[in-house]
């Protein structure tokens, strides 16, 4: 039984539902995550499967970290296709961008309390979307992977006579992006579940409940660091892309 | 009524007569006071103007969650809704999602129903015959507490579009009893398993994560981060997660 409700008169018009929390129109969020995500996605798309490297001297982007350069009869599979797997799961199936295109690509709803406009049934997470439970196994490799982008960050400044330079505009960005990445893994709800949100004592296992409590200081703000995080992965590619290939000068300090 | 331009110390305020057979908004101007909210307005007009207004209140103090309506297409209590946030015209209107009885008033009995379908709190029968008062300690208490300050408005299931635009009653509790449910299963003394029902009839698994409960809770329970997503890992941990599948195997539990 899923019948839509019949429309009522105490029903408010359409346009004419105001948010008392937010001074934004109702279609901002939406229209917003609509341009950003959706400009960030063709641009990871290009890079992924155009892109040949992502390496300039010691830096890395982290599209292209770890580096695999895997030939097929003298064909280079494009080494982003190695990584970016990862990070393409883990996003579409963490809970905030769960959200974000809930609301903004589907209308699902596009606001609260705004009417959705009638389409098929509404299955939530039960069917199609229902690998979404699978969120923890996107974690565990996203987890690894970041531990890769703290060693190229490492290795970045160690290897600062590559440069010529002490320290590079990129070991900066490479770093601000890896913390960044960091404090959107590691809110992660999977994460905050597996640290100690699934025991139902806390004060039976001290060690959990600590963990428990530092994932859910970087989890209230999770949304934050989704969009902080996209945004420092996109400018450390593009400004490593922009070094391949040969737009810009190097900037360096001694 | 007349609609003449309000004055500065006057608002306009629409508010909907009628019953499940139809009805219409009727405007009313009422003279504002400092710090009037909603409620003092409705209250004014049934006191001086429309004595037979159906309106359902108690506490006039956000707390005993009575007073739900949707102020310019939104759910709110109207308690706490000061008038002064409006500007000089506004709506009032009763939840949608709910059968209306007359005006303002809705039959919200079909929470009540869904609140009998959870199994309340059973500890194990050790801890049952324990003769001793038990001890609970502040980390355990406090989890629990946040769920505890729920004053049962409803609007969180007001708002559900699972509920409000899909009226998937059959289908989902709706966050206000994901609420009471995760209250339940991580208290460390209650014995249960409520995953299956949440799995089944619970319906956990409608709900999409597009908070749209938490932003209109009037005590600000997080909802979505502290209660939904929790359970939906602990339903993924026996339900979608074939490595503790096989975990379990090999422990020989089911
Ligand atoms: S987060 Fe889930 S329960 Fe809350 S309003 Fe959205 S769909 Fe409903
Ligand atoms: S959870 Fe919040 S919005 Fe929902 S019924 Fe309780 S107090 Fe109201
Ligand atoms: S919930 Fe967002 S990364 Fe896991
Ligand atoms: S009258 Fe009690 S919550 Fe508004």
């Amino acid at each position: 039984m899923a019948t839509a409700p019949a429309a009522s008169s105490h029903e408010p018009l359409p346009g004419t539902v105001q948010n008392p929390y937010s001074a934004l129109p109702n279609w901002f969020y939406p229209a917003n995550v609509v341009f950003w995500l959706g400009l960030f996605v063709v641009y990871a798309a290009v890079v992924v499967l155009v892109e040949r490297t992502g390496r300039y001297g010691p830096y890395l982007s982290p599209f292209f970290s770890p580096e695999i350069n895997l030939r097929v009869g003298g064909f280079l599979i494009p080494p982003a296709i190695w990584v970016a797997w990862a990070p393409l799961a883990f996003r579409l199936t963490c809970y905030y961008y769960r959200k974000a295109y809930f609301r903004s690509f589907l209308w699902h709803p596009r606001s609260c309390a705004v009417n959705e406009p009638k389409r098929a049934t509404y299955r939530g997470e039960t069917r199609f979307w229902i690998f979404n439970n699978l969120h923890r196994y996107a974690f565990y490799a996203i987890f690894i992977q970041t531990l890769f982008l703290w060693y190229d960050v490492i290795a970045g400044l160690l290897q600062h006579q590559q440069l010529g330079a002490v320290l590079g505009f990129g070991n900066l960005l490479m770093l601000v992006n890896v913390l960044a990445l960091s404090g959107y893994t590691y809110g992660c709800h999977a994460f905050r579940h597996l640290a100690g949100g699934g025991v139902d004592c806390f004060s039976c296992s001290r060690v959990r409940f600590a963990l428990w409590r530092g994932v859910t200081v970087l989890n209230v703000r999770h949304d934050r660091w989704a969009w902080v995080s996209m945004f420092t992965v996109w400018g450390t590619d593009v400004y490593i892309r922009l070094l391949v290939h040969g737009v810009i000068p190097h900037a360096a300090w001694n | 009524m007349a609609v003449s331009t309000p004055s500065r110390n006057v608002v306009l305020m629409s508010v909907f007569r009628g019953d499940a057979d139809g009805g219409e908004l009727v405007n009313y101007r009422v003279p504002i006071r400092e710090g009037m909210v909603v409620l003092d307005a409705v209250l004014w007009v049934q006191a001086n103007m429309a004595p037979d207004l159906a309106v359902r209140w108690n506490c006039k103090a956000a707390k005993c969650g009575s007073c739900s309506a949707e102020i310019n297409g939104f759910p709110r209590l109207m308690c706490k809704s000061p008038v002064a946030e409006y500007g000089e015209e506004f709506t009032v209107r009763p939840m949608r999602t709910f059968p209306i009885i007359r005006d303002l008033v809705t039959d919200v009995s079909w929470n009540y129903e869904v609140n009998k379908k959870i199994p309340p709190f059973t500890p194990s029968a050790e801890d049952a015959a324990d003769p001793e008062p038990w001890r609970m300690q502040q980390e355990d208490v406090d989890r629990i507490t946040e769920f505890r300050k729920c004053i049962e408005c409803f609007l969180c299931q007001d708002v559900c579009h699972v509920l409000r635009n899909h009226d998937r009653k059959d289908a989902f509790f709706g966050p206000r009893f994901m609420i009471r449910t995760a209250s339940l299963e991580m208290h460390p003394k209650d014995a249960l398993d409520r995953r299956p029902l949440m799995k089944g009839e619970g319906g956990v698994g409608m709900c999409n994560i597009t908070k749209c409960c938490t932003e209109v809770c009037p005590e600000h329970i997080h909802i979505t981060d502290n209660a939904i997503i929790p359970l939906k890992e602990r339903v993924a941990d026996l339900y979608f997660d074939p490595l503790r599948a096989i975990g379990r195997r090999l422990r020989g539990k089911k």
